[in-house]
C-alpha cells in the first residue's frame, strides 16, 4: 500500500509513466507479442499428462472384431439413404432395435432467417434417431453419448455403419456403469441443438422439436464420429466448439494416449503434430473461431471431441470408468500440438501487455484531464475549469451504438425490402447490407458535428477518448476470457490505432490506417491468410466470395446456435472502432 | 431547477419501462448480482401464493421478506412494476430535495446519479424489493435532515425491520439532532442523556408496534427466524457479490459460529469508530455508514450500492483531494462487466469454478472499501487545511505534504 499511500513516490511513477507514455506502449506491444510467438517454444508449454485418476491404468481391449460388418452395415445404410432420399428413418430404427437398444425419435424443423447457400437449405425439417443401452446396475444417472451425423449425399456412411456395430459389440459386454446413447442426427448440427434441447428441456435457439420420449441420465462426454472413406489413413481432433470453449483436456490427452498406443497417426486442426515445434503450431492455435462451431455439447456440460477414427472403444472404456464429471485437467488451453499444450497462466500474460497499452493510455489521459492549465495565487478558483459538455461526449456514443444496433438488426430484418428492389438473392442481400450499414457508419462523423450547436471543446475529446478506451480495455478483456484468440486477434488490430488516436493526427493516413485495421479488414486479411496456412491460396475473387460467406455463416450460426461472435462484433466492437472514428475527424 | 429533474424522471420512466416490456426483464430478475435470497421477485410471489393457500409463507424456507411487505402486495401484485417505479422514482426525489439541502454550491450537475445509475435501473427492473428498502433509508435521511426526530426514528424503525444492519444508523441520527439542538455531545450534560433517552424511546417504541403489527397480521412468530435469523445465521450461499458466500462454503461446521460472529459483527463494529472521529460531521458519518453496511451485510446486491454512491456528488468539493478515484473507477467498471462473463463461464460452459467469480467478488469488494476510504481520507484532509491552510509549510519554510500514517 506504500504506493497508493505515499504522495511523492505516486507522483514520480505517474510522471515516469506520463513521460514515457508511448515508448512504453511500443514496448509493451512488441512484448506482447513477442511472448504470443514464443508460446510455441519450450518454457511456455508442458507435456500433457492425465489429471483424472479415474481413466488411468484400466485394462483396455485393443481390438474390435466386427470391423468387416461394421463396413457391410456402412454400406446398407447407404443404399437405404439414398433410396430413402434423406435419413432413412425406419430402417435405423428396425436395425437398432434389432441389435437390444431403446429406439426413440425425434422430429424437428427450424426456418433459416434467410437461405444458407453453402449448405443450401433454408426450411430444415428432420428427425433425429436415437438407442439408448442401459447400463445394467444403475441406469439413467449418467450417460455418454456416440453421435454419426447423417449426412447428405455418400459422406459419413461408414460413421453411421461403425456406430451401429459398436452398438452390438456394446450389447455383449457387462461392465457398463453408464447409459451408452447411440445417437444418428439428421441435418448436421441443427439436429444435434434440437436433441440436445430436448434432452435438457431448454430452449434458446428456437428450434421447434418434439420432446423426447427416452432418456439417459446426465450427460457426461460425447463423441462424435465422421468418416470419410473405408480407410483410414489419420485421425484428427477437433476441439473447438461454440463461441470458442474448450473440451476438458483430460478427452483430448485420452485420445491421444491411445492413437499413440495403437501407433495411428493423429492430427490436430489437420496438422499433423511435431515433437519439435515451429510457428506453424502458434498460427494454427490462432485460428479464427468464426466459422467453427462443432462440439457445442459443451453449453451443456458435458464436452465432446470430434473424431475419425474407428477404434475409440477403449475411450468409451475409459470413459464409463468415470466417478464425476471432468474437473481436474484444465479447461484453458491452448494446444501448439496434440503432446504440448499451454495454460491460462503462460498465455494470458501475452493479451495481458496489450491491454496495459490501453490502460497507461487511459491513465495518461487522466492526468492530463486532471491538472489544471494555469494555476492562479489562491489555488482554489482555478479548480472551476470548464467541466466537459456531457451532451458533446454523450452523442457519439449514442450514434455510434445506434449504428451497431442497425448492422445487427437491420440485414435480417430488411432482407425482404432489398430483395425487390435489387436483382440480389437474400443471402447475398442479408450480407450486402450489412457492408453497406458497416461503410454508412464511416460518413458519421462528419453529420453528427452538425448536428451538435456548440462548439467541441478540446477537452472533449479526451474524455470521449478516456471513455473509450476503458471501453475497449474491458470489451477485449472479457472477450479473451471467453475466447482467447479471438480476443488475441482483436487486440492485435486494434489497440495500436485506439492508443495512436488524436484529432491532431494527419487525417488522410490515419483514416486509411484506421480503415485497414477496422474488423471487416481484419475479417477479409484473416480469410486469406487461413486459407494460406490450410495450403489452399485463393485468388481475390475467390477470397471475397468466401468473406461474405464468412459474414453470412455468422449472422446464421448466432440465429441457429446462438453464436457470440456476430453480436458482439456488431454490437460492441463495430461501436468502439466508430468511437475512434470519431475522435479522428473531431473538430 | 424543476425542468433537468422532470427530464430526468421521464427517461428514467421510458428507460424502466422499455426494459420492463422486453425479453431482458426475465433475464435480468434472475442475476445473482441483482437480486439475493432476500429480497427476489420470485420469492415474493411463491410467498404470495403459500399466504393465498392458507398456509405459512415462512414454511419451506423460500420467503425471508417481512410481513409487511407481503400485505403490501398482496394488494399490489397486479401493479408490482408501477410499485417499484413509484418508488424508485420517490427515493430519487427525496435524494434530490435531500442534496438540494445538503449540497452549498449549486452543483446540481449529478443529481441524476441514482436514477439513472446502471445499477439502480437493473434493481428496479428486477423487481427486487431493494427499491423499497433504498426508498425508507432515503426517506429516513430526508427526515433526519430535516429536523423531525419523530419521523426519523419511525422510518429507521422501518428500515430496521426490513433488513437489521440499519440499526447502526441510529448513530449518526442523534449525532445529527443533537447538533441542530446545540447540544454537545458530553455524557455530563443531561440534556444529552434526555435527548437519546427520548430518542430511544421513539425508535424502540416503533419497532415494538411494527413488530407486534407483524405478528398480528399472521398470527404467528415465524418470520422472526425466517426473516431475522436468515439475515443473521447466513443459511444460504447462493453465489452473490457479498464475502460470505464462498468462505461459508468451504468452512468446516466446527468453526462456523465463531466465523459468522466475527463477519457480522465486522458489519456493526466500525460505527464505534466512526461516531467518535465525525462526531461533528454526522452527514459523512451516515454516508460511511450506508457504505459499510452495503459492502459487509451478508446478501448484498447492486441496489444497495446504488444508495450510497447516489450520495457522492455531497462530497465533490472533496475530489481535489482523492487520490485513487482512476484506480477505483477503472476497477469497479470492469468488475460489473466481469460478473456476468465468468458466471456464464461457470454455470453454463462449465469451464471456470467458484474461484473465478470469488475472484472478481473479492476485486469488486476492494475496490469499494478502497473508493470509501479514499473519501474518508479526503474528508479528513480538507478538515485539516481548513484549520492549518491549503499550502503547507515546514518549519524552515520549504514546501511540506502531508501523509496519512
Amino acid at each position: 500500500m506504500g504506493l497508493l499511500s505515499d504522495p511523492n513516490r505516486r507522483r514520480a511513477l505517474i510522471n515516469l509513466l506520463t513521460r514515457l507514455n508511448a515508448p512504453i506502449c511500443a514496448v509493451c506491444y512488441i512484448a506482447g507479442v513477442a511472448w504470443f510467438m514464443g508460446l510455441a517454444f519450450e518454457p511456455f508449454t508442458l507435456r500433457t499428462y492425465m489429471s483424472e485418476n479415474a481413466m488411468g491404468s484400466t485394462m483396455v481391449e485393443e481390438r474390435f472384431p466386427a470391423g468387416e460388418r461394421a463396413l457391410a452395415t456402412g454400406r446398407e445404410f447407404a443404399a437405404h439413404k439414398k433410396r430413402a432420399g434423406g435419413m432413412p428413418v425406419d430402417w435405423l430404427v428396425k436395425t437398432m432395435q434389432s441389435r437390444g437398444l431403446e429406439v426413440f425419435t425425434q422430429k424437428f424443423s427450424r426456418t433459416l432467417p434467410f437461405p444458407d447457400e453453402n449448405k443450401e437449405r433454408y426450411m430444415v425439417k428432420g428427425t433425429n434417431v436415437y438407442g439408448i443401452l442401459r447400463a445394467p446396475r444403475a441406469p439413467r444417472t449418467e450417460a455418454l453419448v456416440l453421435t454419426a451425423p447423417c449426412s447428405p449425399g455418400d459422406d459419413n456412411n461408414q460413421a453411421v455403419g461403425l456406430l451401429l456395430g459398436l452398438a452390438q459389440y456394446f450389447r455383449n459386454q457387462i461392465y457398463w456403469a453408464k447409459d451408452i446413447i447411440f445417437l444418428v442426427n439428421e441435418h448436421d448440427l441443427i439436429g444435434m441443438q434440437a436433441w440436445l434441447e430436448g434432452y435438457h428441456h431448454t430452449n434458446t435457439t428456437g428450434i421447434d422439436w418434439s420432446p423426447l420420449q427416452g432418456r439417459g441420465g446426465s450427460i457426461q462426454a460425447a463423441l462424435s464420429l465422421e468418416l470419410s472413406s473405408d480407410i483410414i489413413t489419420s485421425l484428427d481432433l477437433v476441439l473447438e466448439g461454440l463461441n470458442g470453449q474448450l473440451p476438458n483436456l483430460d478427452l483430448a490427452n485420452l485420445f491421444y494416449a491411445f492413437c499413440q498406443k495403437i501407433g495411428v497417426t493423429c492430427t490436430i486442426q489437420g496438422k499433423p503434430c511435431c515433437p519439435d515445434h515451429d510457428a506453424d503450431g502458434n498460427e494454427a492455435s490462432q485460428r479464427p473461431t468464426m466459422g467453427g462451431p462443432r462440439a457445442f455439447f459443451t453449453c451443456h456440460h458435458c464436452w465432446q471431441v470430434r473424431t475419425n477414427d474407428f477404434s475409440f472403444i477403449n475411450q468409451i472404456l475409459k470413459l464409463n470408468n468415470l466417478l464425476e464429471r471432468l474437473h481436474q485437467s484444465y479447461f484453458f488451453y491452448l494446444m501448439p500440438s496434440l503432446s504440448h499444450f499451454v495454460s491460462i497462466g503462460y498465455y494470458m500474460p501475452a493479451f495481458g501487455l496489450l491491454a496495459v497499452i490501453l490502460l497507461l493510455r487511459a491513465l495518461d489521459l487522466w492526468v492530463q484531464l486532471a491538472t489544471p492549465p494555469v494555476r492562479t495565487e489562491d489555488g482554489i478558483a482555478d479548480l472551476e475549469q470548464s467541466s466537459p459538455e456531457v451532451l458533446s461526449v454523450l452523442t457519439p456514443l449514442v450514434i455510434s451504438h445506434l449504428t451497431g444496433a442497425a448492422l445487427y438488426f437491420f440485414p435480417i430484418q430488411f432482407q425482404a425490402t432489398a430483395v425487390e428492389h435489387f436483382p440480389v438473392s437474400e443471402s447475398e442481400a442479408v450480407v450486402l447490407t450489412a457492408i453497406a450499414i458497416y461503410t454508412a457508419g464511416l460518413a458519421l462523423p462528419h453529420n453528427t458535428h452538425r448536428l451538435l450547436s456548440g462548439e467541441g471543446v478540446e477537452q472533449d475529446w479526451r474524455v470521449l477518448k478516456l471513455i473509450a478506451v476503458l471501453y475497449m480495455a474491458v470489451l477485449l478483456g472479457c472477450t479473451a476470457l471467453i475466447n482467447f484468440s479471438l480476443g488475441f486477434i482483436l487486440a492485435l488490430t486494434l489497440v495500436p490505432m485506439a492508443a495512436f488516436i488524436t484529432p491532431h493526427r494527419p487525417k488522410v493516413l490515419s483514416a486509411f490506417i484506421m480503415v485497414i485495421l477496422s474488423p471487416a479488414c481484419t475479417l477479409l486479411f484473416l480469410v486469406f491468410f487461413f486459407q494460406d496456412l490450410q495450403e489452399i491460396p485463393v485468388s481475390f475473387e475467390d477470397g471475397w466470395m468466401l468473406f461474405l460467406s464468412v459474414i453470412s455463416q455468422g449472422i446464421l450460426d448466432h440465429s441457429l446456435y446462438g453464436s457470440l461472435v456476430y453480436p458482439l462484433i456488431a454490437l460492441m466492437v463495430y461501436p468502439c472502432w466508430l468511437l475512434f472514428w470519431n475522435i479522428l475527424f473531431w473538430k | 431547477m424543476a425542468a433537468p429533474l422532470t427530464v430526468v424522471l421521464i427517461v428514467a420512466v421510458t428507460v424502466r419501462a422499455c426494459l420492463f416490456r422486453s425479453s431482458l426483464a426475465d433475464l435480468i430478475a434472475e442475476r445473482v448480482e441483482v437480486v439475493s435470497p432476500l429480497n427476489a421477485w420470485k420469492r415474493v410471489v411463491e410467498g404470495l401464493a403459500l399466504l393465498d393457500l392458507g398456509v405459512s409463507p415462512y414454511s419451506g424456507d423460500v420467503f425471508h421478506e417481512t410481513p409487511l411487505i407481503i400485505y403490501l402486495f398482496h394488494f399490489l401484485v397486479d401493479y408490482a412494476e408501477i410499485t417499484f417505479m413509484v418508488s424508485s422514482l420517490s427515493s430519487h426525489i427525496v435524494l434530490y430535495c435531500l442534496l438540494l439541502s445538503l449540497i452549498v454550491t449549486s452543483c446540481c450537475l449529478f443529481v441524476d446519479r441514482y436514477l439513472l445509475n446502471p445499477f439502480t435501473v437493473l434493481s428496479c427492473v428486477a423487481k427486487s424489493t431493494c427499491g423499497l428498502n433504498n426508498a425508507i433509508v432515503a426517506l429516513f435521511i430526508l427526515s433526519t435532515i430535516k429536523k423531525n426526530a419523530l419521523l426519523s426514528a419511525i422510518f429507521l424503525a422501518l428500515s430496521t425491520y426490513q433488513s437489521i444492519y440499519p440499526v447502526t444508523l441510529c448513530a449518526p441520527a442523534v449525532l445529527y439532532l443533537l447538533q441542530r439542538q446545540y447540544i454537545p455531545v458530553n455524557v455530563r450534560w443531561a440534556s444529552f442523556w434526555w435527548f437519546l433517552l427520548q430518542y430511544a424511546f421513539m425508535y424502540l417504541g416503533s419497532l415494538f408496534v411494527i413488530i407486534c403489527l407483524s405478528f398480528f397480521l399472521l398470527g404467528s412468530w415465524d418470520y422472526l427466524p425466517s426473516v431475522y435469523g436468515f439475515i443473521l445465521s447466513v443459511p444460504d450461499l447462493t453465489p452473490n457479490i457479498g464475502l460470505f458466500w464462498y468462505f461459508f462454503a468451504e468452512m468446516f461446521e466446527h468453526f462456523r459460529l465463531f466465523f459468522l460472529c466475527v463477519f457480522q459483527i465486522n458489519v456493526f463494529f466500525y460505527t464505534i469508530p466512526l461516531s467518535i472521529k465525525l462526531k461533528e460531521h454526522p452527514v459523512f458519518l451516515i454516508f460511511m455508514q450506508l457504505a459499510v453496511i452495503s459492502i459487509f451485510k451478508s446478501y448484498p446486491t447492486v441496489g444497495d450500492i446504488a444508495l450510497y454512491m447516489s450520495f457522492l456528488p455531497v462530497w465533490s468539493h472533496l475530489h481535489r483531494f482523492l487520490r485513487n478515484i482512476f484506480l477505483v473507477s477503472c476497477v469497479l467498471l470492469a468488475c460489473s462487466a466481469l460478473f456476468p462473463v465468468l458466471w456464464h463461464l461457470w454455470i453454463y460452459s462449465g469451464s471456470a469454478n467458484s474461484n473465478f467469480y470469488y475472484a472478481i467478488t473479492l476485486l469488486f469488494n476492494v475496490a469499494q472499501i478502497l473508493l470509501v476510504s479514499d473519501y474518508f481520507y479526503a474528508f479528513l484532509r480538507r478538515e485539516h487545511h481548513l484549520t492549518y491552510g491549503l499550502y503547507l509549510k515546514r518549519k524552515d519554510g520549504s514546501e511540506a505534504t502531508l501523509v496519512l500514517k
